[in-house]
Formats: C-alpha cells, sequence, structure tokens
C-alpha cells in the first residue's frame, strides 16, 4: 500500500523494515523528519532510538552497535555530517557496516537549510583522515530514498563498509507517495566478527589500529581490494535518450530531476539530449560516461555546487569531449530554463538552438 | 494531464492540509503526485508556500517554474507568486483578505473564505472552502472522494469536526456555481 511521507521519513521507514534496531541522531533541519519519525517507531519495534548529545556522539554510538552486529544507523545534514568524519574514517578503518544519512544543506559552515550538493567531495572522497571510501547512494525520489536505504544496509553488510546515503533539502522534504515492496531476500555472509560475548569461543577483535611495522599496509592492501571489488559490482545509474543524443547531461538527485525537464522540453524541440544519472557516487559510473564521450558533442554536468562531481566526470571523460559545468551554490536550485539556456551557449550552431533560445527568452 | 498548483498564505491558514488532500486523492487515484511544502526558518504570520504537481506522467522538478493554478489566502502571498501564473491559469483567490490590484490575463475567481468560514462558526475551514471552490473549477477529484478522506482524517477526537468541514466543502461548491 502507498503512503505519502516525506523523503525523510521514507527512510527512515525503509531502515526499520531492512532491520535497523539501533538509531542516534541529534537534530538538524532539513532532516528532521527523520530524527522525529524514528523517535516513535523504534520503541514500537523494541529497537534502540537515542536523540545522542552531540553528532559525534551519535556517530560512535553507531560504531559500537555495529560491532556488536546490529544493524545502525545515524542521519544528520551538512554541518552536522562533517562533525561525524573522524567517526566515519574508524567506521571504514574498523571495517563496521553502517548507513549514515546525509540530507544537504547550503555551506560553507553553518550555512543556510536549502537544498545543496556541495558535500560530494567529502561524501565520496573520504571526508575523514586515511585511505577510505564509504559506498554513497544518491536518491532522486521519495521512492528511491526508500528502495536505496534498503539496499544500504544490504551493501554495508556484504562488504562490511559504511554506506552514505547523499540527499539534499529537496529530496528530505518533499512528500511523494512510497510503497516499501522490498523484501528480505539477499544472501548475506553472517556476521561471525561480531562482538557478542567469546563465552566458548575464540575472542575477536574489532579495530582500527595497526602498530606494528608493515601490519597497516597490509591491511589497506585489503581495503584496496574490496574497494576494487565494489567498483567491479556496484554501479548504479540510470541513462535517459542515449541512443542519439548530440550532448548529454550528467546529474543526479534533485539536479537530475531538473535535467529530466530539461530532456524532455528539448526534445520537444528536437534537440537531442540525453541524461546519465549516476545513482552510486562511489562506486562512480565512470564506464558509461567514458563510451558515451566516444560519440557525443560534449557533456554538461548540473549540480548545486561549485563544481565537484564535473572533476569525476572530466577524469572519466579523459579528454575525449569537452565537459562544461552548470551550477547553483548556498541554496540555489537550478531551474530547467536556466540550463537549457547553457546548453543552447554550448552549441549554438545546433539546428535546434534557435526555437529553444526562443523558449527561455520569451520567460 | 498535468496539473501544478501553488498554494500559499500564512502559516495557520491551512494550506499544508489542503495540498495534503489533494495529494492523497491524487494518490488514491493512482496518479502521480509530488508536493513540495516550504519549511524552516518561517515566522508566525509569515507566507507559507506549497508546490504541488499532480499528472498522469513522472513528475521531474517538484518546483514548479510556471503554475496552471494559484490558490492564495491573503495579501502577501499574492504579491509574491502572482508571477508565476501562466496565461490563462486559474488564479483562486480569498476575496476577504486579497485586494486584486494587477491586469490579470487569467481565470479568477474570487472566494470571500474568511467571511464564509467565519459565519460557519470556525474561521479555520476558510482553506477547505477554498478547496471546494477548486474541485468544482478544475473537476480533477469529486467531493464525495474528499468528504471520506476529511472522515478518515479526522477520526477519534476530531470526530466532531467533521460536520463543520463538510459544510466548507458545500459552500466552497456552492459559491463556483452562484458565480458562474
Amino acid at each position: 500500500m502507498k503512503q505519502l511521507l516525506t523523503g525523510n521519513e521514507a527512510a527512515a521507514e525503509a531502515a526499520i523494515q531492512a532491520g535497523c534496531r539501533y538509531y542516534y541522531g541529534y537534530p538538524i533541519t532539513p532532516q528532521n523528519e527523520l530524527i522525529n519519525y524514528m523517535s516513535w517507531r523504534m520503541p514500537e519495534v523494541d529497537g534502540a532510538f537515542i536523540q545522542a548529545e552531540s553528532e559525534i556522539a551519535a556517530i560512535n554510538m553507531v560504531y559500537g552497535s555495529a560491532a556488536a552486529g546490529g544493524r545502525a544507523m545515524t542521519s544528520s545534514s551538512s554541518p552536522g555530517i562533517s562533525l561525524k568524519q573522524e567517526g566515519i574514517s574508524y567506521l571504514a578503518g574498523s571495517e563496521l557496516p553502517c548507513v549514515i544519512v546525509n540530507i544537504q544543506r547550503g555551506g560553507p559552515g553553518l550555512g543556510d537549510i536549502s537544498a545543496s550538493q556541495a558535500d560530494y567531495f567529502q561524501a565520496v572522497k573520504g571526508g575523514g583522515h586515511g585511505d577510505y571510501h564509504v559506498i554513497v547512494l544518491a536518491p532522486g525520489s521519495a521512492q528511491e530514498m526508500a528502495d536505496l536505504v534498503y539496499d544500504a544496509f544490504n551493501l554495508a553488510d556484504k562488504y562490511r563498509n559504511p554506506v552514505m546515503i547523499l540527499g539534499d533539502a529537496q529530496i528530505g522534504q518533499l512528500v511523494e507517495p512510497v510503497e516499501f515492496h522490498k523484501k528480505h531476500t539477499e544472501y548475506l555472509p553472517p556476521k561471525n566478527w561480531a562482538l557478542t560475548g567469546a563465552e566458548g569461543r575464540e575472542k575477536r577483535v574489532i579495530k582500527s589500529f595497526y602498530p606494528v611495522k608493515g601490519q597497516l599496509e597490509e591491511f589497506n592492501a585489503h581495503l584496496q581490494r574490496k574497494y576494487k571489488l565494489i567498483e567491479e559490482h556496484e554501479v548504479r545509474y540510470e541513462a535517459i535518450n542515449m541512443h542519439d543524443a548530440d550532448i548529454v547531461l550528467v546529474a543526479y538527485g534533485t539536479s537530475a530531476r531538473i535535467c529530466k525537464e530539461v530532456v524532455k522540453k528539448c526534445l520537444q524541440y528536437k534537440f537531442k539530449v540525453g541524461l546519465i544519472r549516476p545513482i552510486t557516487l562511489w562506486p562512480f559510473p565512470k564506464e558509461i560516461i567514458r563510451s558515451v564521450a566516444e560519440r557525443v558533442h560534449s557533456i554538461l554536468t548540473v549540480e548545486m555546487s561549485a563544481g565537484q562531481m564535473v572533476e569525476d566526470v572530466r577524469l572519466a571523460v579523459e579528454g575525449r569531449c569537452p565537459v562544461h559545468f552548470y551550477g547553483r551554490t548556498g541554496g540555489g536550485v537550478p531551474t530547467s530554463q536556466e540550463v537549457i539556456k547553457k546548453i543552447t551557449e554550448i552549441e549554438p550552431d545546433n539546428r535546434a538552438a534557435h526555437s529553444l533560445r526562443q523558449l527561455v527568452e520569451v520567460k | 494531464m498535468t496539473e501544478k498548483i501553488i498554494l500559499a498564505g500564512f502559516g495557520g491558514q491551512g494550506m499544508m492540509l489542503l495540498g495534503k488532500l489533494l495529494a492523497q486523492a491524487a494518490m488514491t487515484e493512482g496518479k502521480y503526485v509530488t508536493y513540495f511544502p516550504s519549511y524552516g526558518t518561517e515566522v508566525r504570520g509569515g507566507t507559507a508556500v506549497y508546490h504541488l504537481i499532480i499528472s498522469n506522467e513522472e513528475i521531474f522538478s517538484p518546483l514548479i517554474e510556471e503554475t496552471d493554478t494559484l490558490i492564495v489566502m491573503n495579501q502577501p502571498s499574492y504579491q509574491k507568486y502572482k508571477g508565476m501564473l501562466k496565461h490563462q491559469g486559474l488564479l483562486l483567490l480569498n476575496s476577504s483578505m486579497i485586494k486584486v490590484n494587477d491586469l490579470h490575463e487569467a481565470h479568477i475567481c474570487k472566494i470571500p473564505a474568511t467571511e464564509i468560514a467565519s459565519k460557519l462558526g470556525n474561521v479555520l475551514v476558510s482553506n477547505i472552502v477554498m478547496l471546494g471552490a477548486y474541485l468544482t473549477v478544475k473537476k480533477l477529484f469529486s467531493a464525495d472522494m474528499i468528504l471520506d478522506q476529511l472522515r478518515e482524517m479526522l477520526k477519534g477526537k476530531k470526530t466532531n469536526l467533521f460536520a463543520i468541514n463538510k459544510q466548507a466543502l458545500e459552500s466552497g461548491i456552492q459559491i463556483v456555481k452562484s458565480l458562474s
């Protein structure tokens, strides 16, 4: 049965249905619907809900529950996620599965509470110290938020790795019909590493500290092998109208929804525009972008940032075609008109550009 | 079919609920729907605005750039959002609190919603008066369906509020019929 839920509430309910029984958080707009939902829902399923004294406390509580083998989650928005970075590095270094939700708001600093995508670098390049990655999933609707949170717990357990859901204020706040239709079917390895009490078995150790020379390098090599495996198997993206596109847009989350509108409007004017929407930001869908770059005139990356994901697009393209960028910052959300205008500037001689320009100039 | 609606009023005029009832109706009928409420650093008495899109097709951007319908409850909301209405769109306004000061190439529907609600005995149902009016102009959903939802929503402690909400909805329907 479908329910009308905010993206934030969809994330919370999906976590419950995925078996998450430990939630720790500290309030911050624009993700408060998530912590609020958890505060009454967790007791219903005999789970633990703690409004921690700080974001730092919350992420370390997640560490504790994850080490004991539980499915644990925390959520916050940009400034709060910055506070959690030390804990995330420790979780990655201890190979502990957990889910962290970041409903991004404008930055830097305290910023504002509007939608933003300026935490991309922080999410996909590490954020904390050390050579590590978290798996980063970027939902584009309330329904996809539910689906991805569900998958996030499975991915976390499968790879013993933290998973981050990277949303934004708009994805968190919008209200859409949501259906919880995922079933517990996926096989997951038993947690034969969890700290469950050593009576009658060998002791187990969860740590991220390797002081003996050589051990840490060996452990890092193991992590890198794991990350390579994730890159090989877990890339997700949505591709629209790729077969004859002259220009391909690359965008995720809220920006991607606006770009879908752009694609639709452009096609009405016979301007061939396609869209690649990365669903996993790490691992990044490099292959599809590289192969598309061979046959299109150019690529346009659209973000609510000063230009972050565009760097990964350029790394994937490796000069095969020009890569352009359009972005808004500080809580600004691009309009489809702005993106269309940018497209006509990139391809002024395209046959459809003239009529498209009229569409934009009428406004 | 795609219907884009911007709803605005001051906090407390029930725009959130109005939008939610329409969104719920759309979902029940199996349509796509996206409802984007304003949030955050609002002040009491300040403007609250909601973007509601109902469609038979997938909805892309949840933010409306040009709206088919504008439902406004007070003067500041009217001033702020009148420019977003598309050519020949529907402007549904609470004439108890709004003075039209612009030439609109639009279908204007002036509903004295605050006045009607006050006469019914509860100013808080002015939003439901507007809903009745909207349903009569656009005919997207039946009044019966909306009443079923209201009944469901007011179950329990608020059951006694159903009667006045029903009256408010019917008043909204009647006034549009009498205007046309």
